[in-house]
């Protein structure tokens, strides 16, 4: 979805700006958000790509004036409720109302390690590659309303293959409902100034990871 | 609400209550246990950091197979390695050079490689450099306080898929005959983001 979180591109956002000595966590409640988000996804009922899409589906108002751990928190609490496994009326009293759904989430502390690698999103190949290292290819201008994980300052425009990936999770595929749907994973880099034009830094080139359904023959 | 129950409430954010209901609910559902929550907060507070990733590129710059295998494979040479427990798949090691330096941004949302360089700070995940880094990538490393010379091709890594990226920086000179902990006491966060250089020698701790 062409949503305010592909923000590739943007003005008006001003300069980057550095906190010294940052914390990992800035308040207590930031790590629990995030350590909530880790063990539930345990359960399986949703993935990384699903994660993403909730917090993408926040009102853009909201989505931008919220922090990081904000958004987080806000995106874990649309998936609990559309899993069912939390009610507003749960959330609204700050206690179990209902009965909680039969899912395994539960890991003990000792086994917290196994929260710390991400699992691996590589498939078999279900089909050969379509393109090779080398191949120009252009980002096709699709504009689809769902999730997709091809950000707009690249629609359109023509890169080359530097190297295939492997076949991955197909994120536009899972949030859709649609199952995994692997596909090839190509890194594809641009020139700068094909890009942003006369504004673009000629000195710069700027890769995307893109999966097959994204691309097309230059 | 008494105006008595709301002076007790301001002491905490809306927010801070929120989080504290739904930990509240999880556990009452019996989907989390609350320990296991502290473990992972401590995990990431005092054990997962970028002192990972400096061991890595300290390995790089002192043994000139492992870079290649790393260049070629990073989740593979370092689990071959045996330098940590296990690490996610779909890592990709790239090397800085005289003529390119390498950036990593995620336009997206925050794609970082969680387990060689914990999480990430707040810049990282902001606006201001998910919307720049890679439309005025030289812009951004000035705000860093690099000047990077005008021939260096600038190559900008945005990571769109579950592959994540760790930079390799140039090794510094004045270091030859160093050890691998010393050399990875250079080695700095953000010059793993590419928005840095490693420290100077007399940097060294």
């Amino acid at each position: 979805m062409n949503g305010v979180h592909d923000m590739g591109g943007m003005h008006g956002f001003g300069p980057v700006r550095e906190e010294p000595n940052e914390p990992v966590f800035h308040d207590k409640w930031e790590g629990r958000v995030y350590a909530m988000s880790r063990v539930t996804g345990v359960a399986g009922l949703w993935n990384i790509d699903m994660m993403r899409a909730s917090q993408e589906m926040l009102p853009p108002p909201v989505y931008l004036a919220s922090s990081y751990y904000e958004r987080w928190e806000r995106g874990l609490e649309q998936l609990l409720l559309k899993h069912g496994l939390v009610t507003a009326e749960e959330i609204a009293a700050g206690h179990a109302r209902a009965p909680a759904k039969p899912v395994n989430s539960s890991i003990p502390p000792s086994q917290a390690n196994k929260l710390f690698t991400r699992p691996s999103y590589a498939r078999p190949a279900t089909a050969p590659a379509r393109f090779k290292s080398g191949e120009r290819v252009r980002a096709r201008n699709i504009n689809p309303a769902t999730h997709t994980r091809l950000p707009r300052y690249v629609r359109g425009h023509v890169g080359t293959v530097e190297a295939l990936r492997g076949c991955h999770v197909f994120p536009d595929a899972v949030v859709a409902g649609h199952g995994e749907d692997p596909h090839w994973l190509y890194t594809v880099v641009f020139d700068g100034r094909d890009l942003w034009g006369p504004e673009g830094d000629p000195t710069s080139k700027i890769s995307v990871e893109a999966w097959e359904p994204y691309l097309e023959p230059a | 609400m008494h105006d008595h129950d709301h002076e007790h409430a301001s002491e905490l954010s809306d927010l801070q209550l929120r989080v504290r209901a739904l930990e509240t609910i999880l556990t009452e559902k019996g989907y989390i246990d609350p320990a296991t929550l502290d473990a992972v907060v401590d995990a990431y507070e005092t054990k997962i950091g970028p002192h990972r990733g400096a061991r890595v590129v300290a390995k790089a710059w002192t043994d000139p197979e492992f870079k290649r295998a790393l260049l070629a494979d990073a989740t593979g040479a370092i689990t071959a390695a045996k330098m940590f427990d296990r690490i996610s798949d779909h890592l990709i090691a790239v090397a800085n050079t005289e003529q390119q330096h390498n950036i990593i941004v995620c336009t997206l949302c925050s794609c970082y490689p969680w387990d060689m360089l914990g999480l990430p700070p707040v810049w990282y995940k902001s606006a201001p450099y998910r919307s720049r880094a890679v439309s005025d990538p030289r812009g951004v490393l000035r705000e860093f306080g690099m000047e990077l010379p005008v021939k260096t091709e600038i190559r900008v890594w945005d990571s769109t898929a579950e592959t994540r990226f760790i930079v390799i920086p140039m090794r510094p000179a004045g270091t030859e005959g160093w050890t691998e902990e010393k050399l990875a006491s250079l080695v700095t966060r953000n010059a793993m983001i590419g928005t840095g250089l490693p420290l100077a020698p007399g940097a060294a701790r």
